[in-house]
C-alpha cells in the first residue's frame, strides 16, 4: 500500500498553486486534508500524475463570517469551522453536520472544501450545501466562477468541477429567520459514514406555521437527494405538521442502494424515522428562534 | 510465596516504551534494507498461464524477482502442516509460492525485492500474470454439496471429518437419549468469518553473515523458536547457524503462531541469495487476503431434556469452514467440539463436524479459537431450553452445571493436546451466583417494565464458558543472578503486549526475594533461550510462568546453598529478603546476592573489586574440595521446564444488558459483566485487561465484524474501511469481578486468561437481543440491518415508526 509515482509540486501562492494545476490538467490532483486521498493513493486506486499540495497556502484558510452567510476557504479544516462560535451562530447546521464527520484526529486535517470537492454521496457536507442552496468557487489561472449546489455534484465522487480547476471556497448562507435546522443520521459506528443521514431546515411565519420545509439525505442516492417537503407538512404549527407524510414523500424520492452494511430497504426505512425526526428538531429550533 | 509482589496490580513495566513510541516493532529494524512486497492472486481460484516480468525489470531499484520456478529444495515444497491429526485425512497445505494453481484471492505468486517497498510495488503493478480462472467455492454450505472441488484431489472438498461421542451413564447414545427424552428441540446456527486483525501485521527481516555463515531472522511472530526451526529445516542450514527474534509485537491473537508464512522463509532466503540485508512488512490488505481468518461455521443442534431443563442428550452437527489450505490442521473445530460442553454435565454427547475447504483465506485460530462458536451453540441451546419450559435461563444452566464437589470431573473427550478432557477446578454455582448479583439479574424484570413504559425496549442475557488454558507440551525459563545483583530472567515463548515483561518478573522477583526492579526479562529470543513451544491457548502465565517459578527455585536453592556455606549458617534457616540472604532471626548477618554470585563463579582473573572475592587467592574454604564441587556449576543460574500432565480449565460467565432502537433497530450495550475464574491471580490489573480486550474483540464479533465473500470469491471488506472493527466508543464499561480456584496442577496454582473475553460475547448479546426483541437470533454477528430485516420476518409485528 504504496502509492505509485507523481510529482509533487508544493506552491508558495495561489497564482502559483492554479498555475501548477492548470499545468498538470487532467493528470493533476489536488491535495488538501489528504483524509479521501491519500488512502486512494496507497491503495493505488488512482495515479495521478502531479499532485498539488495547497497546505503552505495560509490565504487559502480562512473562515469568514458575511451578513448572508459563512465563507469557507478552500484550508479551513473541519475541525476550525465545527469549533468556531461565530460560524455555529451565523450558520448553525455547519456545527450539527461536522460533528457526525469522522474522528476528531480526522476533522483536524480533512477540509471542508476538500470534502466537497470530493463529492461522496455519503458525506454530510455536500448535504449541508445543498440544503441551504450554497455554492462553490472554481478558480483557473484568470478566472473564477461560483457553481451552486445543485449543478455542482453530479454523480458519486463526480462534480462539475473541470480538470485543472481548484475550488477556493464554499459559501453557506444564513438561514433565513424564524427558522431552525438539524441533522440526524444513522451509522454503523461512531463517526462512520452514515448508512442514511438527513439535513432538515424549517422556516416559520409570524405566526408560527411553517412556511418552509426541506431536508438533504446523505447515502440515500446518488448525490445529496434535496427534498421540498412543505406541501407534505402542511402550512400549520409544528405540534400538528404531517412529519409522517413529508417522511413518505422523502421515501418516494429517493435511490437507496444496498451495500454490505445494510441493505436498500433498511436505508430507506431509516430516510422516513430520519426525516420525521430532523423535521422535528429543526422546527422545535426554529420556535425557539 | 515469600513477598507481595505475586497477586499484586503492579503497573505495566513495557507500558513507558510501548506508550511514547520507543517499541521496536519489525519496521522500525533495519530502515537500509531491501524490501520485499508480492504479486498476490486476484482470483479466488485459476491456473496461472504464464508470468510476464519484462516491463517490471525496467524499474530502477529492483533488484530481484522470483516465481516458485525459483525456489531450491524444500522450499519448493509445500509449507509443513503443522498440527497432523488421523481424522485430517486430506491435509493439504500452499506453497511459499503459488505453483500453477491459486485457491484464494491474495495467494502469493511473485516476489519482488528493491531498493524500498514503493518500488518493489511499481514493479508488482507490473508484472503481468496469465491466469487462466477456475469456478471458485465460496460459502461453506455450497462447497460440502459442490461438484466443484478447491483441491483436485480432495473429494467432496471435505479435508477432516471427526465424530466425538459420550454416552450417557446408562449407556445410551446421545442420538437415543434426545427420542427418548420428555422435550426435544432442533436448530440451526450461523456464525461468519472474522479474523485477529493485530494493530501490527506480520512481518520478517532477515540479514545473513556472509563470514560467519550465520542467519538471524526478525519476525513479528508468536513463536521463534519454532520458526527458527522451519527455517533451518527449509533452508537447510545447521540450527546453531540461525538465530531468530521476535521484537516487540504489535499483537498477535492467534494469526501469528501459524508458521512458516511463506514470507518466513523467502526473506531469509532471499537474504542469503542477494547477500543483502532483506525485510518485508505486510500491509493491511495483505493481512485481510493473505493471512488467516477464522469462526465460520454452520451448526445443526439437537437437544433432549427433562422437565427441568437438564440435558439428556446433544448432537451437534458441525460445518466448519476452513478456506483454501489445513496448516494448522483441524485444531479450531477440535476445540469448538470438546469445548461446546462448557460448564455442564450432559447426559449424553454427539460431537460430529466435517471441515470444508473453499477457494478463501485459511482458516487458523483466532483468540478463543473454536470456543465462541462452541460458547454460542451451548449457550443459545440453554436460552432456547429455558424458553421451550418458561423457566429461567439461569435455572437452566444451573440445573446443568458441574458442581464443585465433583472436580476432577471428566469430560469422557479428547482435547486439542490430544489428552484427556478432564477438568481440574472451579466453581460454577459460585461464579453465576457472583454474576447475577453484578448484574442484578433477579431485578431486571422491574427494569425492563419501566423501560417498555418509556417505550424503550432492553433485555439481559448471559453466557458461560470452560476454557482450556496452559496446553503443553511445554516451556522453560532461565534465571542468572550476575554479580552486580542483577537477575536476568528468559523464556522462549514471545510476547506480544500480553504484560509478560512484568508479570515474569513479579514472579521471579516473588520466588527470589529480589525487588522487582532487578529483574529483567527476555522472551521470545532464541539466542537466549531455544527450547519452547510458543505463545496461544492463553498458556504463557501458565507455562512459561511455572518454568520461571522453578528455575527460580533451583537458583535460589544454589544462593541459599553458598550462602550457608559463606555465612557459617544451616541453609534451613536462610531467607532472602531485598536481594540479601539472611540468616532468619539474626539480623546483621547477611550477605548481598550480588555477592553470592561472585562466589558461585571461581575466577582466575579479577575483572573488578567484586570479582577479586573469588579469585585464587581470596582463600579458598576448603583444599579438598576442586573449585567447582562435583555435581555444581559455575554461575548463579538455573534452567528448568514445565510440563503439564494435561491443560487447565479456566472459567467464566458474562452478562449484559442491551437496548434496540424500536425505530432505526440500532443497539446499544448498556452494561456489560463478567466474573472471571483463572486460578491465582498473577496481576489482577493485567488479567482485568485481558478480560477488557478480549470483551472488545468479542463485541466486534458480535455486533461489527464480518468478512463479507461474495460468489466470486472476492473479499468485498479487505480494509478497515468496511470491516468494521468496534471504536472505544462501542466498547460499553466491562464491570469484572474474580473468582479465584486455584489449579491443582502447577505449582503456581494459576489458569490462563489471555482469550477468556471475548469468548461468549457473541452468545451474551444474542441472549440480550432475543430478550429485548423477543425473536430468536441464530445468526451472528447482528447489524442494525438484520435486527430490521428480522423485525419485518417475525410472524405478528410490525416495524414501529415508518
Ligand atoms: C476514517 C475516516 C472517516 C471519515 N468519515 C467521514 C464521515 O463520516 N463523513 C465525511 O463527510 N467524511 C468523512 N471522512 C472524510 C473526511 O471528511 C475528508 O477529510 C474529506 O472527505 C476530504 O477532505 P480532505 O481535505 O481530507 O481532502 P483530500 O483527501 O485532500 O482530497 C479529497 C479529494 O478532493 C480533491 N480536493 C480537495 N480539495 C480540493 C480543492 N480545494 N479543490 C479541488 N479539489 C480538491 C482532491 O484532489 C481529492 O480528489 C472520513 C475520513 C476518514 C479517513
Amino acid at each position: 500500500m504504496k502509492p505509485p509515482p507523481f510529482e509533487y509540486h508544493a506552491p508558495r501562492s495561489l497564482g502559483e498553486a492554479l498555475d501548477a494545476l492548470a499545468g498538470a490538467g487532467e493528470h493533476g490532483k489536488v491535495l488538501a486534508g489528504g483524509q479521501s486521498l491519500i488512502p486512494l493513493l496507497n491503495m493505488r486506486l488512482v495515479a495521478p500524475a502531479h499532485l498539488v499540495d495547497i497546505n503552505r497556502l495560509a490565504e487559502l484558510a480562512a473562515v469568514d463570517v458575511e451578513p448572508g452567510g459563512v465563507r469557507v476557504g478552500a484550508l479551513a479544516r473541519h475541525a476550525a469551522v465545527e469549533r468556531s462560535g461565530e460560524v455555529a451562530a451565523a450558520q448553525p447546521l455547519l456545527r450539527q453536520a461536522l460533528r457526525l464527520v469522522a474522528h476528531p484526529v480526522i476533522r483536524n486535517r480533512g477540509t471542508v472544501v476538500g470534502s466537497l470537492a470530493h463529492a461522496d454521496p455519503a458525506a454530510e457536507l455536500p448535504a449541508v450545501l445543498a440544503l441551504l442552496k450554497g455554492s462553490i468557487r472554481l478558480a483557473r489561472p484568470g478566472a473564477v466562477r461560483d457553481v451552486a449546489a445543485e449543478d455542482f455534484f453530479t454523480g458519486p465522487l463526480e462534480s462539475a468541477m473541470d480538470p485543472g480547476e481548484l475550488a477556493v471556497s464554499a459559501f453557506f448562507p444564513a438561514p433565513p429567520p424564524r427558522s431552525g435546522t438539524a441533522f440526524r443520521e444513522v451509522a454503523r459506528r461512531h463517526g462512520d459514514y452514515a448508512l442514511a443521514g438527513i439535513a432538515a431546515l424549517v422556516a416559520l411565519d409570524d405566526e408560527e406555521r411553517i412556511t418552509s420545509a426541506t431536508v438533504a439525505c446523505v447515502s440515500l442516492g446518488p448525490v445529496p437527494v434535496l427534498v421540498d417537503v412543505t406541501e407534505a407538512v402542511g402550512h400549520r404549527p409544528p405540534e400538528s405538521a404531517d412529519w409522517a407524510s413529508a417522511a413518505r414523500a422523502v421515501q418516494d424520492r429517493i435511490e437507496p442502494e444496498a451495500d454490505i452494511h445494510a441493505t436498500a430497504a433498511y436505508r430507506r426505512h431509516l430516510a422516513g424515522v430520519l426525516t420525521e425526526q430532523a423535521l422535528r428538531d429543526a422546527a422545535r429550533e426554529a420556535v425557539g428562534a | 510465596m515469600t513477598t507481595k509482589l505475586f497477586g499484586e496490580p503492579v503497573r505495566r513495566r513495557e507500558d513507558p516504551r510501548l506508550l511514547t513510541g520507543r517499541g521496536l516493532y519489525l519496521d522500525d529494524l533495519a530502515p537500509g534494507a531491501l524490501q520485499a512486497a508480492f504479486v498476490r492472486s486476484p482470483h479466488a481460484h485459476a491456473r496461472i498461464r504464464d508470468i510476464d516480468v519484462s516491463a517490471a525489470i525496467e524499474v530502477d531499484g529492483l533488484v530481484a524477482i522470483y516465481t516458485w520456478e525459483d525456489l531450491p529444495g524444500a522450499l519448493a515444497e509445500p509449507l509443513p502442516l503443522l498440527i497432523p491429526h488421523p481424522a485430517l485425512t486430506h491435509g493439504r497445505t500452499a506453497y511459499p509460492l503459488a505453483r500453477e494453481i491459486v485457491r484464494h484471492v491474495g495467494e502469493p505468486v511473485v516476489m519482488v525485492v528493491a531498493r524500498d517497498r514503493y518500488l518493489a510495488e511499481d514493479a508488482c503493478a507490473l508484472i503481468e500474470v496469465d491466469y487462466e480462472i477456475l469456478k471458485p467455492v465460496v460459502g461453506v454450505e455450497e462447497a460440502a454439496q459442490s461438484a466443484q472441488l478447491v483441491h483436485a484431489d480432495v473429494p467432496g472438498n471435505v479435508g477432516a471429518h471427526l465424530v466425538q461421542e459420550v454416552p450417557s451413564t446408562a449407556g445410551l447414545g446421545a442420538r437415543e437419549a434426545i427420542d427418548a427424552a420428555p422435550h426435544t428441540l432442533a436448530f440451526r446456527l450461523d456464525i461468519e468469518r472474522s479474523a485477529s486483525m493485530p494493530l501490527e501485521g506480520r512481518g520478517v527481516h532477515a540479514r545473513w553473515d556472509a563470514d560467519d555463515r550465520s542467519l538471524r531472522v526478525h519476525s513479528s511472530t508468536q513463536t521463534s523458536t519454532s520458526v527458527r526451526m522451519a527455517i533451518a529445516a527449509k533452508l537447510g542450514l545447521p540450527l546453531p547457524k540461525v538465530e531468530v527474534v521476535a521484537p516487540d509485537v504489535g499483537g498477535g491473537f492467534g494469526v501469528k503462531i501459524v508458521h512458516p508464512w511463506p514470507e518466513e522463509i523467502l526473506v531469509p532466503w532471499a537474504a542469503i541469495t542477494l547477500g543483502r540485508e532483506v525485510k518485508w512488512t505486510e500491509d493491511r490488505r495483505e493481512h485481510f487476503v493473505s493471512s488467516a481468518h477464522e469462526r465460520a461455521q454452520v451448526q445443526s443442534v439437537r437437544v433432549g431434556f427433562d422437565d427441568e431443563g437438564r440435558i439428556l442428550g446433544l448432537d451437534v452437527e458441525i460445518l466448519h469452514d476452513h478456506g483454501a489450505y489445513t496448516p494448522y490442521g483441524i485444531i479450531v473445530p477440535i476445540i469448538t467440539s470438546t469445548q461446546l460442553l462448557g460448564p455442564y454435565k450432559i447426559g449424553a454427547y454427539r460431537v460430529e463436524f466435517s471441515s470444508i475447504y473453499t477457494n478463501t483465506v485459511q482458516v487458523t485460530p483466532y483468540r478463543g479459537a473454536g470456543r465462541p462458536q462452541a460458547v454460542f451453540c451451548m449457550e443459545r441451546t440453554m436460552d432456547h431450553i429455558a424458553e421451550h419450559l418458561g423457566i429461567d435461563r439461569t435455572a437452566v444452566r444451573a440445573a446443568n452445571f458441574v458442581q464443585p464437589d465433583e472436580f476432577p470431573y471428566d469430560q469422557g473427550l479428547i482435547f486439542q493436546d490430544g489428552r484427556p478432557l478432564i477438568y481440574d477446578s472451579g466453581d460454577y454455582p459460585e461464579s453465576l451466583r457472583l454474576l447475577k448479583e453484578l448484574i442484578g439479574w433477579d431485578d431486571f424484570p422491574g427494569l425492563k417494565a419501566r423501560a417498555a413504559a418509556e417505550g424503550r425496549a432492553i433485555g439481559i442475557g448471559i453466557g458461560c464458558y470452560v476454557e482450556g488454558t496452559g496446553v503443553g507440551p511445554y516451556e522453560g525459563g532461565h534465571v542468572q543472578i550476575t554479580s552486580d545483583g542483577r537477575v536476568h530472567v528468559s523464556t522462549g515463548l514471545t510476547s506480544q503486549g500480553q504484560g509478560h515483561e512484568t508479570v515474569f518478573a513479579q514472579i521471579a522477583a516473588a520466588e527470589l526475594g529480589v525487588p522487582l526492579e532487578r529483574v529483567s526479562v527476555v522472551t521470545g529470543d532464541t539466542r537466549r533461550f531455544g527450547y519452547a513451544v510458543g505463545t496461544f491457548a492463553s498458556r504463557a502465565a501458565v507455562m512459561s510462568g511455572n518454568a520461571i517459578a522453578l528455575a527460580c527455585r533451583k537458583v535460589k536453592e544454589k544462593a541459599l546453598r553458598i550462602a550457608a556455606e559463606a555465612l557459617e549458617a544451616d541453609p534451613r534457616d536462610l531467607e532472602i529478603v531485598d536481594g540479601e540472604v539472611r540468616v532468619v532471626g539474626a539480623p546483621g548477618s547477611a550477605i548481598p546476592l550480588a555477592t553470592v554470585a561472585v562466589l558461585s563463579n571461581p575466577l582466575r582473573y579479577a575483572f573488578d573489586a567484586e570479582a577479586a572475592r573469588a579469585t585464587q587467592f581470596a582463600g579458598a574454604s576448603s583444599f579438598d574440595r576442586p573449585p567447582v564441587a562435583e555435581g555444581e556449576e559455575p554461575g548463579l543460574e538455573g534452567r528448568d521446564y514445565y510440563s503439564p500432565i494435561r491443560s487447565t480449565f479456566a472459567s467464566g460467565m458474562h452478562a449484559a444488558i442491551v437496548e434496540t432502537d424500536p425505530l432505526t433497530a440500532e443497539i446499544r450495550i448498556l452494561r456489560y459483566a463478567v466474573v472471571h475464574d483463572c486460578g491465582n491471580l498473577i496481576n489482577p490489573m493485567i488479567v482485568e485487561g485481558q478480560i477488557h480486550g478480549g470483551v472488545a474483540q468479542g463485541v466486534g464479533g458480535a455486533l461489527y465484524e464480518k468478512m463479507v465473500y461474495d460468489g466470486h470469491g472476492q473479499l468485498l471488506n479487505a480494509s478497515f474501511m468496511d470491516f468494521l472493527m468496534p471504536y472505544a466508543t462501542e466498547v460499553p464499561f466491562v464491570e469484572t469481578a474474580h473468582l479465584q480456584t486455584p489449579s491443582p496442577l502447577n505449582p503456581l496454582g494459576i489458569k490462563g486468561a489471555g482469550e477468556a473475553g471475548v469468548i461468549p460475547v457473541s452468545a451474551v448479546i444474542a441472549s440480550a437481543i432475543e430478550d429485548a426483541e423477543g425473536i430468536r437470533i441464530d445468526r451472528m454477528p447482528i447489524s442494525p440491518s438484520d435486527l430490521f430485516d428480522l423485525r419485518r420476518a417475525a410472524p405478528g409485528r410490525s416495524t414501529a415508526g415508518t
